[in-house]
């Protein structure tokens, strides 16, 4: 098994993981463990809003850069982790 | 005239100390009386002068300009691939990201980004994301005096203006009003009247979200609270129509005259069913129909409203509004225009069967009827100049009942929020709100709505929000104040003891009626028996009454006599002090004689 493989097995072993998600920075998903009209639409959206986050941590200081984003909603909570050219996406509800 | 007097002094003298003197008066001017002046003298007597004492005030109006927006839709579409990859096809996806699946710079990433990924998931799990901190906290709440406040008006837009006769929310959370037309005044209608019907974004008064188009103006209309697409209307014509809002404007499907109502249909309920395509409807026509919109083409069932149980359509009473739980899908309840309420049994073994009790019910027709949504055995009824509350064990009366208004009440519903809050409009345009934990002789709330008879009324499901169609059309949105529309500790508890008590009082009074009547009937046979025993007894009784009788009856009159004889005989004495002796005399020998 590939090291990808394992670092999403592993992260999917977590409890209350729902899906991960990988997308590159045009916003095509790359690798998703969701059906496809879901993973469309994450990534579609929480790209463009981690661009939109990127930007703003950037603007208020050039020398700043996001390094991770966290938003909780009322049913889970989606996580960010941004690179330059990848997201890594995670859906969680620990609580489940 | 100008009198003008001049000063000198020195310079050289200013600032010095003041040193006073007597001197003797002189003459500075004279003004001679000009006697001319005398003659144009006019004295006004009297002498009106008016003086303003209040603060002076000025009135402005500002009218904001009507702002008006829109709501468009855009189609987003999967994109961002590179331009030799078509989305659609799926091997090109794919190689690409087996490619991209295989480039090291990405697995570095993954990898790395995997690490933080694991620590943020880690974090969440051994921390409760979404703990309630101030769980335990009381609400404070505000003892507020009840209020209302208008949030939206509503406009027919048409020229002649049509009634707003039902009203239905959106049932995803109230968004949407669908609100129905059409004049119901007898005769009234003229043919260029608007069919049409709308459904209101309730935050966007300025223009409808959809117009319905039916084939006769739109009596009743009901969203279908399992597919929040589909509508259900009862036409002014009888018929019956469903809409589905993603297909347009005109109905999908409307029933066939020859088999729908020959009334106007006055209320539709969609069933509870595992399809969620059932409903059904009454009309003043004395039938309750069943439909199921997937074959509009007949009705699956028919009940004719015969108290008789004859299923005869003659003596059947005509149906105007309608009462179903989904809690107890077999059973229903009609109001009448005669203002009594049938409760039926769908599930009955026979047709005749189905009308299992009547309600003697109200003087007028019954226009709303629903039962609590936290007791249904309770159920409120709205009729003549009362809202009544009802018990279904309780066949003979009501068990609670406002006073009589001084107008017609038109409409009445429960809040779904709190039992013991319902709300009632009327016809010189007021919602009457009544909390009956708080109060129950007069509303805990009273609010003119508009200058008109208000006909129609809806509440939305959270409570808050209150819709009110009036006269000619206007649908008014009240928001309540919170203590309206939230639960009061302790309420469930107090509204059921409440409708036991009144239950039980009423129980007791049936009771007490009952055996008196059975009383006054054994009397009565008692009585019959007696005087067939005893008849001569009887009338020997009978005559000692009338002697008694006539002898009171004569005593009165001679009383009467002999004052107006005592009366007649001072007059004539008094004359008589005047006068001489004989017509005393007279008068004396008249009293015996009149006797």
């Amino acid at each position: 098994m590939s090291e990808i493989e394992e670092t999403i097995k592993r992260i999917q072993s977590h409890k209350g993981v729902i899906g991960i998600i990988i997308v590159n920075n045009e916003g095509i998903p790359i690798r998703t463990t969701l059906d496809n009209s879901t993973t469309v639409q994450y990534a579609g959206l929480v790209h463009q809003l981690t661009m939109k986050a990127r930007s703003t941590v950037r603007d208020i200081d050039p020398q700043n850069d996001l390094t991770f984003l966290r938003l909780r909603s009322k049913k889970h909570e989606i996580m960010v982790a941004p690179d330059k050219d990848y997201l890594l996406i995670t859906i969680q509800n620990p609580s489940e | 005239m100008e009198i003008v007097y001049v000063y000198t002094k020195k310079r050289s003298e200013f600032g010095r100390q003041c040193n006073f003197s007597d001197r003797p008066a002189e003459l500075h001017v004279d003004v001679v009386p000009d006697s001319s002046l005398c003659t144009e003298f006019i004295e006004r007597n009297p002498c009106d002068t008016a003086i303003q004492c209040a603060q002076e005030m000025s009135e402005h109006e500002v009218n904001t300009e009507r702002f008006e927006t829109e709501t468009r839709g855009i189609n987003h579409v999967e994109g961002g691939w590179p331009k030799d990859i078509n989305p659609a096809e799926v091997e090109q996806t794919i190689r690409f990201r087996k490619k991209v699946e295989k480039e090291e710079h990405y697995i570095n990433t993954i990898q790395q980004l995997g690490s933080v990924m694991e620590h943020c998931i880690k974090q969440n799990i051994t921390i409760d994301i979404y703990e309630d901190y101030f769980a335990n906290m009381e609400v404070e709440s505000a003892e507020e005096a009840p209020s209302a406040k208008t949030i939206n008006v509503f406009r027919d837009q048409n020229e002649i203006k049509r009634t707003a006769t039902s009203l239905s929310w959106y049932p995803d959370g109230g968004k949407k009003l669908a609100v129905a037309y059409s004049n119901l005044e007898f005769q009234r209608s003229s043919p260029d009247i608007s069919f049409d019907s709308y459904i209101w974004d309730i935050e966007n008064p300025n223009k409808p979200e959809l117009t319905l188009k039916p084939g006769s103006p739109l009596v009743c209309l009901e969203y279908n609270p399992k597919d929040s697409h589909v509508l259900v209307g009862g036409c002014y014509n009888g018929q019956i129509a469903f809409w589905d809002t993603r297909k347009g404007s005109h109905p999908v499907e409307m029933s066939p005259i020859e088999q729908s109502h020959r009334d106007p249909v006055y209320k539709t309920i969609w069933l509870q069913s595992k399809t969620g395509t059932e409903c059904f409807s009454s009309s003043t026509d004395g039938q309750v129909l069943w439909w199921d919109i997937r074959k509009l083409g007949e009705p699956t069932e028919k009940l004719v409203l015969d108290p008789t149980r004859k299923l005869s359509i003659d003596n059947a009473l005509g149906g105007i509004s309608l009462e179903y739980e989904p809690t107890m899908p077999t059973k229903f309840m009609v109001g009448t225009e005669q203002g009594s309420i049938v409760s039926c049994n769908r599930k009955a073994k026979t047709p005749a069967e189905k009308i299992v009790c009547l309600y003697p019910g109200h003087y007028g027709p019954v226009y709303s009827l629903q039962r609590n949504p936290f007791f249904p055995k309770n159920f409120l009824t709205v009729g003549d100049w009362t809202a009544r509350i009802w018990s279904e064990d309780i066949r003979e009366a009501c068990i609670m009942w406002t006073k009589f208004h001084m107008s017609y009440l038109t409409d009445g519903t429960w809040s779904p929020v709190r039992p013991a809050v319902f709300f009632t409009t009327k016809m010189d345009g007021t919602l009457d709100v009544w909390d009956y934990l708080f109060k129950q002789n007069d509303p805990t709330l009273s609010i003119q709505v508009c200058d008109e008879a208000v006909h129609s009324l809806r509440v939305q499901d959270n409570g808050r929000i209150v819709a009110c169609g009036s006269h000619s059309g206007t649908t008014t949105l009240l928001e309540l104040s919170s203590s309206l529309c939230t639960m009061q500790k302790n309420e469930k508890n107090l509204v059921s003891s409440m409708f036991e008590r009144e239950t039980k009082r009423e129980k007791i009074l049936e009771a007490r009626h009952r055996e008196l009547r059975l009383k006054e009937r054994t009397q009565s046979q008692q009585g019959t028996r007696q005087e067939e025993d005893g008849r001569e007894g009887d009338n020997e009784e009978e005559k000692e009454l009338i002697e008694k009788a006539e002898s009171e009856f004569m005593k009165a009159v001679e009383a009467e006599k002999k004052a107006m004889a005592g009366r007649q005989v001072e007059e004539i004495e008094e004359t008589a002090e005047k006068a001489s002796e004989e017509p005393a005399e007279k008068a004396d020998s008249s009293t015996p004689t009149e006797e």
